[in-house]
C-alpha cells in the first residue's frame, strides 16, 4: 500500500485509473441517474435502430438538459413581445406599427408563443424524454430497494474518506458491533464477506422520482384546467336581481374546449348588497383605491339558504369549485324618467363605464318602453350621460372626476328621442346610444338639449315632453369574473409534492459504508472503514468519523508496537 | 396631516438616515476588506503552484480527531486517539488545497479582515433598523416598489454572509465583492430609485405577498453569493489550469487567486448554495401563482414578471442537470449557473423596468 495518497507518481497513475474503476463500481448505484456514452454512435440497423437511436438520445440527461435550456430561451420572446392571450390591444398597437415585422411574427407564432407550435414542441419532447427517464428510473430504484448495498471494494483506501485502526477485539465481534452502529443509524446493512456493507439515503432517489413525477401532473393538470374551464363576466349594480349562474346570466363567456355549459355550471346565486371603496385622501398617491370590497348575500344550490359574506380583490368567494372574483367598479346613477303628464315610466341605476382612475364615467340612459309623447304616441328615448363623483366646481374646467369616491356627484345629459334601434336584432352595445334613428332635443337656441345636474336636480325635455331626474340615491356597480378550473388542486397537489421531493433530492445524501474487519498476520484484527457518497456530500467524512468514534469504542485500538504503525496509513493524512 | 400621518413621515426620516448611515459604515468596511487584501499580498503562498506542479504532496485533509477515553478491564482509563479520517478527492479530481485567506496569514491584514467582518455586522445591523424603521413608516412590509425592495435585498445577502460566518464557514474571501456591490446597489437605491413612502393598491394586500416576496427576496439574496462564488471558481479555475498546464500568470493574478478557495471548493460551494435555495425558489414561484390566482383569478397568465422566474427557475434546473450529467460538470455548468443569475437580476431590474406587466408597482 502507498504511503501518500495524493502524490501521483506515473507508475501510480496505473493504479489509480483501476482504482477509479473500483470506486465507479461501488458508486454505481447510488443514483438511478443514466451514465453517458460518451460518443454517441450512429446506429447502422434500419428503423428500428434509429428509433432506438432516437429515444436512448432523447431520454439521455444531456439531450433533458439542453431541451430545458431551450424552454428558458423560448419563453423569453413571450415576454417581450405583446402577446393576445394577454393583451390582445397591445398586439394591434404592434400590428400597425410595424408592419414588415408583424406578419413574420404572426408566421412565427411570436404573438401567442406559450401556445405555439414550437414551444409546445419543445415542452412536449421534454415530457416525453421525462417520462422515458423516469420509467426505467423507477424499476431501477425499486430494484436497489429490494437489494441490498453493493460488497466492499477491494481497496477501501480509495473511497473519498478512509479510516482503519488495529484492535484486539476478533473480526467477527468488529462486525457484529458495526452491523449493530450502522443498524441503530438506520443504514441498511449486512454483513458480506469480510466486511459490513451498509447504505443510507435512499429518500434521495425517491424524492428525485417524485419530483420528476409531481411535474407530470402539474402538466396534466394545467392541460385539464385548460380543456374543462369556464370563465365570464358579470357586471351588477348595488340591490339589483342579482346573477344565478347559467349561461344566459354572463355577460361575456368563455370555456375551454371540452366543457359542458349546459352540465358544468355549479348551480349558485349570489347578489350584490353593497359595494365599498376607499381612496387615499392625502399625499402623492392620493385617489389611489386603498379598499374594494363588495358585500353580497350567496346561496348555493339551486335554492340554498341566504348567507351574507363580502369578496375582496384578493379574497374571492368559492362555491363548489367555482370562484367569484372582484374585478371591477364603477358607478351607477338613479334617474327617474317622467312623461308630460308627469307619470313616471322608467326609473333605473345605469351602470356607467369608468374612463379614468378617478372614476370619470360615461354611458347610456335607455327607456325602451312606456312612454309616449304628447300626442299619446309611443317612443323611446335615449340619454348619453357624462358622469363624476367629485367633480371640480362649476367654472373649473370639464366634466372630469378630481377624485374617485362620491364627494361632489355632477351627472351631465343630453337627450334624444325616436327609436333605439334595439329592435333591428343587431346585439347592442349597452353602455352606447344609437342616435341613428333618433332626434334630438332641442333647447330654445335650437341646440342639443344638455345639462350638468346635481342630485336631487331634474332636467325638463322641452314642449312638455316630459322630465330626468337624477335622484340622490347613486349606486355603485361591481364587476366579478367567475371562473371555474378544474384541476387546481391537482396542480397544488403536484406542486407541494414537486417541493418536498426536490428538498429530499438535493438534501439528503445518499451514502455507503463498509467496515472490513480482519486479522492480520500478527493476529491483531486491522479494520478498515471508509465511505463514499456523491463528490458534493461534506459531510461524509464527518459521519464517517462519529461512526468511527463509536465502533473504536466497541474495539479500542490495540497498543502500539514499534512495527504497528506501519499498518496504519491513516497517520499520513495527519499532516494538517 | 394627521398625527399619525406626521409620526410616520419622521419615521420615514430616520430610516433614510439610517441608510445613509449603512453606507458610511459598508464604506469603512470596504476599505477594511481593502486593507486585509493589501496586507495579505505581503505573504508568500504557493500553495496551488505547489499541489499542481507536484513538489510538496500535499497531503488530504484529515478530520478532527478528538481522544477517546476508553474504559479498561483493570478499572483504569486510558485516553486513545481515535482514528483519523482521511479524505481524499474524487477521483480525477484535481487536489489543490484551499488558499489561506485574503490576509495571507499576515497577522496585520488578519486584523484588518477582523475589523472588516465587525464593520459590516455593525452596517448590516444599521441597515437593519433603517428597512424596519421604513416598514413601520408605511406600516406594511417594506417591498412596496423597488427602492425597498433594493434596501431589503442588500440587508438580506449580507445578512447571509454574517449567517454562514457564524456557521464558522469558511466564507471571508466573500467578504470584498459582497460589500463592494452592496454598496452598488444601496447607491442605486437612494439615487434612482427613491420613492417615497406611501401605501400599496389593493392587489398587493395579501399574506401572500409577504410569503411570496420575501421568499423572492432571501433566494435573490443567496443566489447572488453563490454567482459571487461561481465567478471566482471560474477565474480559480483558469488559474490553475494555467498552472497546470505550465504557465506562469501574472504575479497580481497569483497574488490573488493563491488566497483564494482551491476551485473544487468554490465550485462545491456555490452548488451547495444555489442548490439549497433552489426548492425554496420552487415554493416562492408557487407561492407567487398562488396569490395571482387570488388577486387576478388566474394563477399562471405568462405575465413578463411570470415568465422571467419560470426562466430563472428552468435555468437553475438545467444548472442543476449539469451538475450530474458527463461532459458538462465545472465550467460550462458554471456558466449556467451565470446564465441563472442573468435571469434573476433582469427579471428585478429588467422588467420593472422595460417591460409592463400587471405587477408593475406603485413607482418604480
Ligand atoms: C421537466 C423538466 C425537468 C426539470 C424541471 C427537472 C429538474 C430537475 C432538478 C431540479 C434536479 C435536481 C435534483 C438533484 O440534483 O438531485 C433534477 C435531477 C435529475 N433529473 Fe431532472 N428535470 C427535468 C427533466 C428531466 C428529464 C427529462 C430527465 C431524464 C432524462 C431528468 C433526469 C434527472 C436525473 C437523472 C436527475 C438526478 C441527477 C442526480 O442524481 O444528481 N430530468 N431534475
Amino acid at each position: 500500500m502507498s504511503k501518500t495518497t495524493n502524490d501521483r507518481k506515473p507508475a501510480e497513475q496505473e493504479s489509480a485509473a483501476s482504482a477509479e474503476a473500483t470506486e465507479l463500481e461501488a458508486a454505481s448505484q447510488l443514483s438511478t441517474a443514466p451514465t453517458e456514452d460518451r460518443a454517441p454512435t450512429l446506429p447502422k440497423l434500419g428503423v428500428i435502430g434509429w428509433v432506438r437511436w432516437f429515444w436512448r438520445q432523447l431520454t439521455s440527461m444531456r439531450v433533458a438538459l439542453i431541451l430545458l435550456f431551450l424552454l428558458s430561451l423560448g419563453a423569453i420572446p413571450g415576454s417581450l413581445i405583446p402577446q393576445t392571450g394577454t393583451d390582445p390591444l397591445k398586439v394591434e398597437d404592434f400590428e400597425k406599427a410595424h408592419t414588415t415585422l408583424s406578419p413574420i411574427y404572426e408566421k412565427l407564432g411570436l404573438f401567442h408563443v406559450y401556445s405555439s407550435v414550437w414551444f409546445s414542441a419543445i415542452y412536449i419532447l421534454l415530457f416525453v424524454s421525462l417520462i422515458g427517464c423516469i420509467v426505467p428510473r423507477t424499476w431501477q430504484f425499486v430494484g436497489q430497494l429490494r437489494g441490498r448495498a453493493p460488497a466492499a471494494p477491494k481497496r477501501l483506501t480509495r473511497l473519498p474518506a478512509y479510516a482503519t485502526w488495529r484492535t484486539e477485539a476478533a473480526p467477527d465481534d468488529v462486525r457484529a458491533a458495526a452491523l449493530t452502529i450502522l443498524k441503530k443509524r438506520r443504514y441498511r446493512s449486512h454483513v458480506a464477506g469480510d466486511a459490513v456493507a451498509a447504505e443510507k439515503g435512499y429518500l434521495r432517489e425517491a424524492g428525485n422520482l417524485i419530483f420528476h413525477i409531481a411535474l407530470i401532473v402539474m402538466l396534466i393538470a394545467f392541460a385539464w384546467g385548460q380543456l374543462f374551464k369556464s370563465e365570464g363576466g358579470k357586471l351588477i349594480v348595488e340591490g339589483d336581481g342579482g346573477f344565478s349562474n347559467t349561461l344566459s346570466m354572463y355577460d361575456d363567456f368563455k370555456s375551454g374546449s371540452l366543457f359542458d355549459t349546459d352540465t358544468d355550471l355549479a348551480p349558485f346565486s349570489f347578489q350584490l348588497d353593497k359595494f365599498v371603496g376607499t381612496y387615499e385622501r392625502n399625499g402623492p398617491n392620493k385617489g389611489t383605491p386603498r379598499t374594494y370590497r363588495a358585500d353580497v348575500t350567496y346561496s348555493e344550490g339551486t335554492d340554498g339558504k341566504d348567507k351574507k359574506t363580502s369578496i375582496e380583490v384578493n379574497k374571492p368567494l368559492e362555491i363548489d369549485g367555482t370562484k367569484v372574483y372582484l374585478n371591477g367598479h364603477g358607478y351607477a346613477p338613479t334617474v327617474t324618467v317622467r312623461d308630460g303628464k308627469g307619470k313616471i315610466v322608467s326609473r333605473q341605476s345605469v351602470a356607467l363605464l369608468p374612463m379614468d382612475s378617478n372614476v370619470t364615467s360615461s354611458g347610456a340612459i335607455k327607456v325602451m318602453d312606456g312612454y309616449r309623447d304628447k300626442n299619446g304616441k309611443k317612443e323611446q328615448l335615449g340619454f348619453n350621460a357624462f358622469f363624476v363623483p367629485t367633480f371640480a366646481g362649476s367654472g373649473k374646467g370639464d366634466m372630469f372626476s378630481q377624485f374617485p369616491a362620491l364627494d361632489f356627484p355632477v351627472l351631465a345629459l343630453s337627450a334624444y328621442h325616436g327609436s333605439l334601434g334595439v329592435d333591428s336584432g343587431i346585439p347592442q352595445n349597452v353602455y352606447q346610444l344609437d342616435t341613428s334613428k333618433m332626434k334630438k332635443f332641442k333647447d330654445s337656441k335650437g341646440e342639443l338639449l344638455k345639462k350638468r345636474l346635481l342630485p336631487g336636480e331634474t332636467m325638463k325635455l322641452p314642449n312638455g315632453a316630459g322630465s330626468i331626474t337624477f335622484e340622490k340615491d347613486v349606486k355603485e356597480w361591481a364587476s366579478f369574473q367567475i371562473t371555474h378550473q378544474p384541476g387546481d388542486g391537482w396542480a397544488l397537489t403536484g406542486a407541494v409534492a414537486a417541493i418536498f421531493g426536490l428538498a429530499g433530492s438535493l438534501f439528503i445524501q445518499r451514502r455507503r459504508v463498509w467496515v472490513r474487519a480482519v486479522r492480520g498476520a500478527d493476529g491483531v484484527t486491522v479494520v478498515e472503514m471508509a465511505g463514499l457518497g456523491r463528490s458534493e456530500s461534506a459531510k461524509l467524512p464527518e459521519e464517517l468519523g462519529h461512526l468511527v468514534d463509536q465502533l473504536h469504542t466497541e474495539a479500542p485500538s490495540a497498543p502500539e508496537t514499534p512495527d504497528s504503525s506501519t499498518a496504519v496509513p491513516a497517520a499520513e493524512g495527519a499532516e494538517k | 396631516m394627521t398625527l399619525a400621518a406626521a409620526a410616520n413621515e419622521n419615521l420615514a426620516h430616520t430610516s433614510n438616515v439610517l441608510i445613509y448611515s449603512s453606507m458610511a459604515v459598508y464604506l469603512l468596511a470596504f476599505f477594511a476588506n481593502m486593507a486585509e487584501w493589501i496586507f495579505g499580498s505581503r505573504s508568500k503562498v504557493g500553495r496551488t503552484a505547489a499541489a499542481l506542479t507536484g513538489k510538496a504532496g500535499a497531503a488530504a485533509a484529515a478530520g478532527a480527531a478528538p481522544a477517546v477515553t476508553v474504559q479498561q478491564k483493570n478499572g483504569g482509563t486510558a485516553v486513545l486517539e481515535r482514528p483519523q479520517v482521511v479524505t481524499r478527492a474524487a477521483a480525477g479530481a484535481r487536489d489543490v488545497p484551499d488558499g489561506p485567506g485574503a490576509s495571507g496569514g499576515d497577522e496585520q491584514g488578519d486584523l484588518y479582515g477582523r475589523i472588516a467582518i465587525s464593520l459590516t455586522a455593525l452596517g448590516f445591523l444599521v441597515e437593519l433598523v433603517g428597512v424596519v424603521t421604513r416598514a413601520l413608516s408605511v406600516e406594511r412590509a417594506p417591498w412596496g416598489n423597488m427602492y425597498e425592495f433594493n434596501i431589503t435585498f442588500s440587508t438580506v445577502a449580507v445578512g447571509v454572509y454574517l449567517a454562514l460566518l457564524a456557521l464558522k464557514k469558511n466564507v471571508r474571501w466573500l467578504g470584498l465583492p459582497l460589500v463592494t456591490t452592496v454598496l452598488l446597489d444601496l447607491g442605486l437605491a437612494v439615487t434612482v430609485l427613491y420613492t417615497a413612502s406611501d401605501q400599496l393598491v389593493p392587489a398587493l394586500h395579501s399574506y401572500w405577498l409577504y410569503i411570496h416576496v420575501s421568499t423572492a427576496i432571501f433566494c435573490g439574496a443567496v443566489f447572488y453569493v453563490g454567482a459571487v462564488g461561481t465567478i471566482l471558481y471560474l477565474f480559480k479555475d483558469s488559474y490553475e489550469n494555467k498552472l497546470a498546464s505550465g504557465g506562469k500568470p501574472g504575479r497580481f493574478a497569483t497574488s490573488v487567486m493563491e488566497r483564494l478557495p482551491a476551485s473544487q471548493s468554490l465550485d462545491k460551494f456555490s452548488y451547495r448554495v444555489n442548490a439549497a435555495v433552489f426548492p425554496l425558489w420552487t415554493f416562492t414561484i408557487i407561492a407567487g401563482a398562488i396569490w395571482a390566482g387570488d388577486a387576478w383569478g388566474r394563477y399562471w397568465g405568462w405575465d413578463p414578471k411570470e415568465t422571467w422566474s419560470f426562466i430563472t427557475w428552468v435555468a437553475y434546473a438545467a444548472y442543476l442537470h449539469a451538475r450530474a450529467t458527463a461532459g458538462w460538470k465545472g465550467r460550462k455548468a458554471a456558466y449556467l449557473a451565470l446564465i441563472a443569475f442573468a435571469c434573476w437580476i433582469f427579471n428585478y431590474y429588467g422588467v420593472n423596468i422595460f417591460v409592463t406587466g400587471k405587477h408593475s408597482y406603485a413607482g418604480v
